[in-house]
């Protein structure tokens, strides 16, 4: 039993896979907790969707380089968040302003990624991720972007809190909603960059929404809903990762799963 | 250690600056034992010609009145008369297209302390599934004064625990507000208000759904209000309970029809003006008889 779980870790590249994979893992499911509870996980799979030109753009530019990866992602984000909120306020209702922005941003992701010749291989890393290939400064990059994720989740929990249990009450109070609800799209662009390789964009919003959504029918209580809900994200990484090694199925798709097993164990409980 | 601290506070200040963050955060040295401000007269808030505009539609037509401190107003009116637009326009989410909204008893304060309006909102828009209790609800009350990265302190919560005492519902503070009954979420909303310091309770629908003895629980909790002079203006389609246990009544319909007591505004000739064909009037012996002909279920006013 101790070999089954050591052997993998003599392989460096499962042990920075792993630990990748923990950090989003804790990241998207802290952050899928305001998803969940705010009714934003449409939006989530549509953002994680939307960036692809960004990252596109960046990888023919950088010519493979992550930094130029990172910031055309976490560009095309921004702008998309921002685009949406932009459409939403006009005649065009939110969830088809999402619609129609995410379908757009993804199509034009995949036609300037059509114009390189390893297009397959690439596309498929983009989308479904290729942990076992992060490397050392993509494991820094998820270190340090994951902590301001938490660090900022924490520093605004109560007006986060506010802001999503009652918007009217957040602008009586003069809270800046305005700002809040920008600094929680801009987080889940962050949090979306930095998971890219570890489960790619097609798969992301498992990641946000599923590891939450089990917590959300386990407890009635945010700080151990948030706690429960970064257990389940880190354990469905690790135990996904397992499963990918000696199973020899995807990484990526290995530990979505996983979380939906969860989910689904909590749901049944709740049933009986 | 002094330094440090020092220089912490030179970054709060850049990034209050920054963000500009400092303008949104009232202090006020208030404690809910003591008595809400006596020293001012009425009145407490002031509509000047109020005119809002949605798209091509008139939701709220030429409003102007004035709110005395400590008094319970009735706000009435069919479907779409504007209860709802109306109640944005004083909590000063939505900015009237035409006309002002003047707090004069803010005005005479210190610039920087804000007349606080709390909002209880109609049962149907709140998410009760949301993983909080019901004293974490009224603490949100409290947020706008804690200001940004201070967390709450020792007086926040007694404040929070004060508030759910005088609505009776501090043995239940821990509860999931899903597990609460209808009228004890009221209650956790009127306290919240309470923690708020606020001065004036705009509450949409209070007693839509609630039993008999749940109404009367909330009718308690008003009268203390009160006492501690704090106005209150109810939003309801109850015209009964409207003409008994309010001081003024306000007639609306997009326009404002009446504004006074009950046997001021509840006349004939302003019904007829508010509700056209949703109410029929029987002239009785003893006067007129109200009888409500439209349901009224969840309707945005």
């Amino acid at each position: 039993m101790v070999e089954l779980l050591l052997t993998p870790l003599s392989y460096p590249f499962m042990v920075r896979g792993l630990t990748a994979a923990i950090i989003v893992g804790v990241v998207c499911a802290v952050l899928g907790t305001y998803i969940v509870l705010r009714g934003m996980a449409l939006f989530g799979d549509a953002l994680a969707h939307a960036i692809l030109p960004g990252v596109v753009v960046g990888y023919l530019l950088g010519g493979g380089n992550e930094i130029w990866l990172s910031f055309g992602g976490l560009v095309a984000g921004i702008l998309t968040a921002l685009g949406i909120g932009l459409l939403n306020q006009g005649k065009v209702k939110e969830d088809t302003a999402t619609g129609v922005m995410f379908a757009g941003m993804f199509a034009l992701g995949i036609a300037l990624l059509s114009t390189v010749r390893s297009y397959t291989v690439d596309l498929t890393h983009f989308l479904f991720g290729n942990v076992l290939g992060v490397s050392n400064y993509n494991l820094w990059l998820s270190g340090i972007f994951g902590s301001l994720v938490i660090l900022t989740i924490i520093l605004f929990y109560k007006e986060l809190l506010v802001i999503s249990f009652d918007p009217i009450l957040a602008q009586t109070l003069h809270l800046p909603t305005k700002f809040l609800n920008n600094l929680l799209l801009l987080l889940i662009a962050v949090t979306i960059v930095l998971s890219l390789q570890t489960v790619g964009l097609a798969l992301m919003s498992a990641m946000l929404v599923t590891p939450a959504a089990t917590a959300s029918l386990l407890t009635r209580h945010l700080p151990v809903m948030m706690i429960l809900s970064a257990t389940i994200g880190a354990a469905s990484a690790v135990i996904g990762l397992y499963l990918s090694f000696y199973v020899n199925i995807a990484s990526g798709p290995a530990i979505v799963l996983t979380c939906t097993f969860f989910f689904m164990l909590a749901f049944a409980n709740q049933r009986l | 250690m002094v330094a440090k601290t020092a220089i912490l506070q030179q970054v709060i200040e850049f990034r209050d600056k920054l963000f500009d963050l400092q303008p949104q955060i009232r202090r006020t040295n208030f404690s809910l034992s003591k008595p809400f401000r006596q020293t001012e007269t009425c009145p407490i808030l002031e509509l000047q010609n109020v005119l809002v505009r949605f798209n091509e539609t008139l939701a709220l037509d030429n409003i102007s009145f004035q709110l005395r401190k400590g008094e319970r107003v009735a706000l009435v009116g069919p479907n779409g008369a504007g209860k709802s637009t109306l109640f944005n326009v004083i909590a000063g989410i939505l900015r009237p297209t035409q006309g002002q909204v003047n707090l004069p008893h803010a005005l005479i304060k210190d610039k920087n302390e804000q007349f606080a309006i709390a909002y209880v909102p109609q049962r149907n828009q709140v998410d009760w599934r949301f993983p909080v209790n019901a004293a974490e609800v009224v603490m949100m009350g409290r947020v706008g004064q804690l200001g940004l990265f201070h967390w709450p302190k020792r007086k926040d919560w007694d404040m929070v625990y004060e508030a759910l005492e005088l609505v009776g519902m501090a043995k239940l503070a821990k509860r999931q507000i899903g597990e609460l009954s209808g009228g004890q979420q009221q209650r956790v909303f009127i306290a919240r208000a309470l923690a708020q310091q606020a001065e004036l309770i705009l509450m949409d629908e209070p007693l839509t759904g609630l039993d008999m003895q749940s109404q009367e629980d909330i009718f308690a909790i008003l009268e203390k209000l009160r006492q501690r002079q704090v106005t209150v203006m109810v939003a309801t389609h109850d015209l009964n309970l409207a003409a008994e246990r309010f001081d003024r009544l306000m007639l609306l319909k997009q326009r404002l029809i009446g504004f006074g007591t009950a046997s001021e505004v509840f006349t004939t000739d302003l019904l007829r003006q508010a509700y056209n064909g949703q109410l029929r009037l029987l002239e009785t012996n003893n006067g007129t008889v109200v009888v409500e002909d439209s349901c009224c279920g969840g309707g945005h006013g």
